[in-house]
């Protein structure tokens, strides 16, 4: 049943999505792409699904538009389960990768056509247009072909064209990666606006977890067609739930020891930890690598956290300096201000602080 | 303008000019001919003219009309099936694997490696049997057998080039199958459909031995009024059919023209970004 059209500004119902072990496995192949997967989507939010490519994310999303059938498993828009509605009537827009504006349309042909579908009538149809075009700060662009647009122009024509519909929820598939560095700013400031403005529930689809951190509310991320970790975004710096998705934040440093009464004992020495995944029995211990803290040699090195070790790489990267530091047989990473680690130089002795707030404790991993 | 374009230009033109020499010279001595009345041997144009030849053509007695329709009517029918049959035989073809896909692609190349005649013969037999035989449907349903490889070739090369994501969006955005066909499939296969329903258009029109054996005389097409008038040694007359025939053949050429070269080509279909 199409949706009534409402005909000033854009009111859209908040949409919760929920998945329940959501499985599909595509014809031929050993694994499933998708293996039973739970997610809830809180209405009126922007969630990240997140992972390498191949994961399943995108797959995920197209059962969520109903473009694919699961295999088993369910999803309900508001409690309500939409399986067996099919795509077009199902109010979850998709917002492909690469726009696929019809190419033979033009602009505002584009943007009206879902409402050209639902049968509104063509001078609505030209205002609401009008307005959307507006709302991706592209107006007055109508009678243009998408070939005559730049990717950034696509890009906004096609999130047009998506929200003209008032879907239930918004689906986005890597939005930004196709964008160059000055333009990803642009639209990633355009995504969070508009769903804010509108409180519609979106979810984008990314492989760049900095991409998923600045947009999302929560992320979801996947591996291997398995949900591993939701939160919010800082969780997955501060908390992550196994080292597999703390590398995949850019985490580096991962010491494999015994936890204890509070205390992690390594080949290091003992830690005082302040909280971690795993509080009892054999854990690997983390921390971020622009958490360690690098101080002179002398400085306390005999004392709780401290690690004596030597400088062994220096990279100058602008914003900071890596500072790869070698204690005993292990490397710890080390994100350094620049202006901090100035003197340093490789082959000197530093001594390392890691903080006991800092650090967190991970389940060690299956080989 | 700069010096390549100009240089371009005028290579287009030339080549153009060449195809349409090529394709017309042949039709000027033919013209000729359907007006001579006397032309005897080393004369370079006939002694005398006259409108003899066509008035015959168009004559109810020669059955030229009778046959132009017979065959338009079998051309178009047969174009319009094929269609029907290449489309979503090009796609299944064209974007989907498939087991025995090898075997399907054989079998659909056979009617070209095959020597018609042989093919026909057995196809006779049966449409005896069915009744088909001496029969318009019976011819039109012969005449599939060598168009289907082309048609179906053309297709599974749009589709190879077919990006299917296009429907999804569409469906996405509120078009049920159907206008998802009319309004995003449709149009991207267009130039595609145009190239290979002029290959059926013409392998059709210039069917001979398979409609004589299975029309066995009684469908007269135009072929077959055209080789019956050859034997029978007007030379004015059978020029006359001669253009007749060619007509129409050169008009939906260039009326496709632009599905076949240049931006709108066959190979169109969108293309995958």
């Amino acid at each position: 049943m199409p949706r009534p059209v409402a005909l000033d500004g854009c009111e859209f119902d908040m949409t919760q999505v929920v998945l329940t072990d959501l499985t599909k496995k595509y014809l031929g192949a050993t694994a499933p792409a998708v293996d039973r997967l739970n997610l809830e989507c809180e209405s009126g939010r922007l969630h990240a699904l997140l992972g390498p490519s191949g994961c399943g994310k995108t797959t995920t999303m197209k059962m969520i538009a109903g473009l694919l059938k699961p295999n088993s498993g369910d999803i309900a828009f508001d409690g309500a389960s939409v399986l067996h509605t099919p795509a077009e009537r199902r109010g979850a827009v998709m917002v492909f990768q690469n726009y696929l504006l019809f190419p033979y349309m033009s602009v505002g042909e584009n943007v009206g056509f879902g409402l050209k579908m639902r049968g509104v009538d063509k001078q609505t149809i030209r205002r609401r247009v009008a307005e959307m075009l507006e709302l991706v700060r592209l107006p007055g662009i109508e009678a243009r072909r998408p070939k005559q647009l730049s990717g950034g122009q696509q890009q906004r024509v096609a999130l047009a064209r998506a929200l003209i519909v008032q879907p239930k929820v918004l689906l986005l598939d890597e939005p930004l990666s196709n964008l160059d560095a000055h333009l990803r700013d642009e639209m990633r400031e355009l995504i969070r606006t508009i769903q804010q403005q509108m409180n519609i529930t979106t979810i984008f689809v990314t492989h760049d977890q900095e991409e998923a951190v600045v947009l999302a509310d929560r992320i979801a991320l996947m591996f291997d067609g398995v949900l591993h970790q939701v939160d919010a975004p800082q969780r997955f710096y501060d908390g992550p739930v196994s080292a597999r998705v703390a590398r995949f934040f850019g985490g580096a440093n991962f010491l494999p020891g015994q936890m204890h009464n509070g205390q992690f004992e390594s080949r290091l020495g003992c830690f005082a930890v302040g909280q971690g995944a795993v509080l009892n029995g054999p854990a690997l211990l983390t921390i971020r690598p622009e958490a360690i803290q690098l101080c002179a040699a002398e400085s306390g090195s005999q004392q709780k956290n401290h690690l004596p070790g030597r400088i062994i790489s220096r990279l100058y990267t602008g914003a900071n300096t890596r500072v790869k530091v070698q204690v005993n047989e292990f490397t710890l990473t080390v994100i350094a201000d620049p202006h901090a680690v100035d003197a340093a130089r490789t082959g000197d002795m530093v001594t390392l602080y890691l903080a006991p707030e800092r650090l967190w404790t991970l389940p060690i991993e299956s080989p | 303008m700069t010096n390549q374009t100009r240089l371009t230009h005028l290579l287009r033109w030339l080549a153009l000019s060449a195809l349409l020499f090529w394709l017309l010279l042949p039709l000027i001595p033919l013209l000729i001919w359907s007006f001579a009345f006397r032309w005897p041997f080393p004369l370079l144009l006939p002694e005398s003219w006259s409108l003899r030849a066509w008035q015959i053509a168009f004559s109810a007695r020669s059955g030229m009309l009778a046959a132009l329709w017979n065959s338009l009517v079998i051309a178009v029918a047969v174009t319009l099936v094929s269609m029907l049959v290449s489309i979503p035989a090009g796609r299944a073809m064209g974007m989907h694997r498939f087991r025995g896909k090898r075997v399907v692609e054989f079998l659909l190349l056979a009617p070209t490696i095959v020597p018609p005649l042989a093919v026909v013969l057995g196809i006779h037999v049966l449409f005896i049997r069915y009744g088909l035989a001496d029969t318009r449907l019976g011819v039109m349903l012969v005449h599939l057998s060598p168009i289907m490889p082309y048609a179906v070739l053309v297709m599974a090369g749009v589709f190879a080039n077919y990006n299917p994501e296009y429907e999804e969006q569409a469906r996405s955005l509120g078009a049920g199958p159907l206008r998802t066909f009319w309004y995003v499939t449709l149009p991207a296969i267009f130039p595609g459909m145009m190239v290979a329903g002029l290959f059926a258009f013409l392998i059709s029109w210039s069917q001979y031995i398979t409609t004589l054996l299975i029309g066995g005389g009684f469908i007269k097409t135009l072929p077959i009024l055209l080789f019956a008038v050859a034997g029978a040694n007007d030379t004015a007359l059978t020029a006359a059919i001669s253009i007749i025939f060619v007509i129409p053949a050169l008009l939906l050429l260039l009326l496709t023209a632009r599905y076949l070269t240049g931006e709108d080509a066959a190979a169109g279909g969108f293309g995958r970004v």
